[in-house]
């Protein structure tokens, strides 16, 4: 270990410079799901098997930007006693092993004061911050909280997204940006949206960090999809969420998909 | 409506120099997935065209005079004034077609998505009433209609299920949480992130991300300025109060809009006491107060837990069974112009009864609530109450309560 700190922002930066994948595998893991304690062994089989960079999910009582899927999960890890203390302790658990960055609502980021959140993230050695509710026009103290702490707080475009928005979006962008690759909620689906390569070439002339894309991927052929049309990072949820909730072994079910996205992102795969 | 008075053309726009305000003081604001911006910005110029057009201007207001009845009544209760010992007026939007203020907001909502070419109509709906307005208006002017609904809020509002079916809308049940207005505010606001191109959510109070809270009320505010109106032609003098339910608080700022300005007016918010404010089974989030916060896309009060939960609410009354409120009444609220009050599931109840007994008008349970607060003041001089909606919809309910 250096002695130097690195912080959140160039730790998510080295992670995208050093994958030997096509695309950078970015899991999304809903804290607390099934348990507390599951969810690190998820995280932890997702990192064995892959995964680049973690998204971690805090459970929310009214997650607009999520399907079905990843509602109900939450729904059960916070009957199942998840809290912030707890969630933050799964990336504090993660953290040393791989860049954590948490999505969370904008209104559990305000609660305790967003001084008081950021710093119990930054202690979690998490290293960025995804708010899927904090467009651009609410998010100045947030991104400004975040800068002087070194903590990524990762924007969201969407195919919706177009012009002068997004290119403000993209330059004001860090760690990544994350590009919404339908007009959705979360969720599975047959096919990646009509317009998503439009969507990504878009997205990587607005800004100069690396572009994930996200929100209806799950298979191998889609995550190989998504990088051909230039994509810097992949971002798998709900497909991972319904894996941890069949059988009786999620980590290793989990394990098992991610290692098949993964192949899908070999650079022997194709060219 | 007299012809010349553009809905919502007022002057004040919150000093923000935007044409409608986002915010008011610390509260409102956009807290929406990125996915919803462009729709926000295009319904936000859309409305600020529509409000100058001539056009979009007079087809509403024949609508609102030939299709809902307005103006409605003032009407002086006068068997319950002669009850408390000082005149009470009601403002008759039990009256206006479909049984509840909710038509004024429809109306004009779904005139604004016909111009801006969606054909697709969602809505919410916790008591049915702004589903059933809604239902309404896509019949009249053939547009597809989509309602989302809690079961809960179905199985105790079911009268309002038949009449939307019947009009030709999609119900659609809503079942997580407490299967009540919060969750299918929520399920409405997923459909429109998926069908946000085709489609216009027409929100059912003063609540959601900007613009949302200044266009309803703009829409509603129709039903002060005709009752200040009404009341300076029958008592030669403005009310000393002005009382109204508020769930999201579009009938209450629509009541209370026109008389903002009059600063000897006080204005008078009555929430949904629940149980008990101190069993914390309530929907009274104004009157509790507390740290702000964020639902349904905008900072307001909000009943949540230290760690930013939302909390479920309670309310005998469908429509005021929601943990969050209007920004705008968060403002007047910490500005002291208006003030806010809670009154139990029980107090309603038998104001309900009361009322209908004394005055021959069965008000809606939302509704109730604002007369047991006035029926519960000892002093006043002259009060005007917003009777926002009819009890046909609760009978079942109440009467089965009653029994209970
Ligand atoms: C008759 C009536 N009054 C009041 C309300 C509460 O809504 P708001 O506070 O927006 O007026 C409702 C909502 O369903 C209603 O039906």
């Amino acid at each position: 270990m250096s002695p130097v700190r690195t912080t959140g922002i160039e730790r998510i930066a080295e992670s995208f410079a050093a994958t030997s994948k096509r695309a950078a595998l970015m899991p999304y893991v809903m804290g607390g799901f099934p348990s507390l304690q599951e969810s690190v062994r998820i995280g932890e089989a997702c990192v064995g098997a892959g995964a680049d960079i973690l998204e971690l999910g805090m459970p929310y009582s009214d997650p607009l930007a999520d399907g079905p899927v990843i509602h109900a999960a939450g729904t059960r890890a916070l009957a199942a006693g998840a809290n912030v203390a707890g969630v933050l302790g799964v990336a504090r658990a993660l953290a040393p092993s791989v860049p954590v960055v948490l999505m969370c609502y904008a209104n559990m980021v305000f609660a305790p004061g967003l001084e008081a959140f950021l710093e119990r993230l930054e202690q979690s050695g998490a290293c960025g911050l995804i708010v899927p509710d904090l467009p651009q026009g609410e998010a100045g103290e947030v991104l400004e909280e975040c800068d002087r702490r070194g903590l990524a707080l990762v924007p969201l475009v969407a195919p919706t997204t177009t012009g002068e928005r997004l290119a403000s979006i993209g330059g004001r962008a860090r760690g990544f940006l994350y590009t919404v690759s339908v007009v959705g909620t979360t969720g599975e689906r047959r096919a990646l949206g009509e317009r998503f390569a439009e969507v990504v070439a878009a997205a990587k002339s607005s800004t100069d960090v690396p572009v994930a894309l996200g929100f209806g991927i799950g298979t191998p052929q889609q995550a190989a999809e998504a990088a051909d049309a230039g994509a810097d990072g992949v971002i798998v949820g709900t497909r991972l969420v319904r894996a941890a909730d069949e059988g009786d072994d999620p980590a290793s079910a989990v394990g098992a998909v991610v290692g098949e996205l993964a192949a899908g992102l070999a650079p022997t795969d194709r060219r | 409506m007299s012809a010349d008075e553009a809905p919502g053309a007022r002057p004040d726009r919150g000093g923000s120099g935007l044409p409608i305000e986002h915010r008011f003081g610390p509260y409102g604001g956009q807290f929406v997935p990125e996915t919803l911006m462009p729709a926000l910005a295009e319904l936000e110029r859309a409305w600020v065209l529509a409000r100058e057009d001539e056009g979009y201007r007079s087809e509403l207001n024949g609508l609102l005079r030939d299709f809902a009845g307005r103006p409605t009544p003032l009407y002086l209760a006068r068997r319950l004034s002669e009850r408390v010992g000082r005149r009470v007026y009601f403002k008759r939007e039990d009256l206006n077609h479909t049984g509840s203020h909710k038509l004024n907001n429809a109306l004009g909502q779904a005139l604004l998505a016909r111009r801006m070419g969606k054909r697709r109509i969602i809505a919410e709906t916790g008591a049915g009433q702004h589903g059933v307005a809604t239902a309404t208006v896509c019949a009249l002017l053939g547009m597809e209609c989509v309602v989302y609904m809690g079961v809960e809020d179905m199985r105790r509002q079911l009268p309002n299920v038949q009449r939307m079916e019947l009009l030709g809308a999609t119900v659609a049940p809503v079942d997580a949480g407490a299967s009540t207005l919060k969750e299918a505010t929520s399920a409405a606001i997923r459909d429109w992130v998926t069908s946000v191109e085709s489609t216009h959510y027409v929100i059912g109070s003063v609540v959601g991300p900007a613009p949302y809270p200044a266009l309803v009320r703009d829409l509603q505010r129709v039903i002060g300025d005709e009752a200040r109106r009404q009341m300076l032609e029958r008592e030669g003098r403005l009310p000393a109060r002005v009382v109204a339910c508020v769930g999201g608080g579009s009938n209450a700022i629509g009541t209370f809009t026109a008389f903002i300005d009059d600063a000897a007016v006080e204005l008078v918010g009555v929430e949904a006491g629940g149980e008990g404010i101190d069993t914390g089974h309530h929907g009274a989030p104004l009157t509790v107060g507390g740290r702000p916060g964020i639902l349904h896309g905008s900072r307001s009060a909000v009943m949540q837990d230290e760690e930013g939960q939302i909390v479920q609410a309670h309310s005998i009354s469908a429509g005021l069974d929601y943990p969050g409120a209007g920004p705008q009444h968060a403002h007047l609220r910490d500005s002291g112009r208006a003030r806010y009050v809670a009154v139990t599931d029980d107090e309603a109840l038998a104001a309900f009864g009361e009322v209908a007994r004394l005055e021959g008008i069965i008000p809606a349970l939302e509704t109730a609530h604002a007369l047991a607060w006035v029926l519960a003041q000892p002093d006043g001089e002259l009060d005007l109450v917003c009777l926002s909606g009819r009890g046909d919809k609760d009978l079942a309910e109440a009467l089965g309560r009653e029994r209970a």
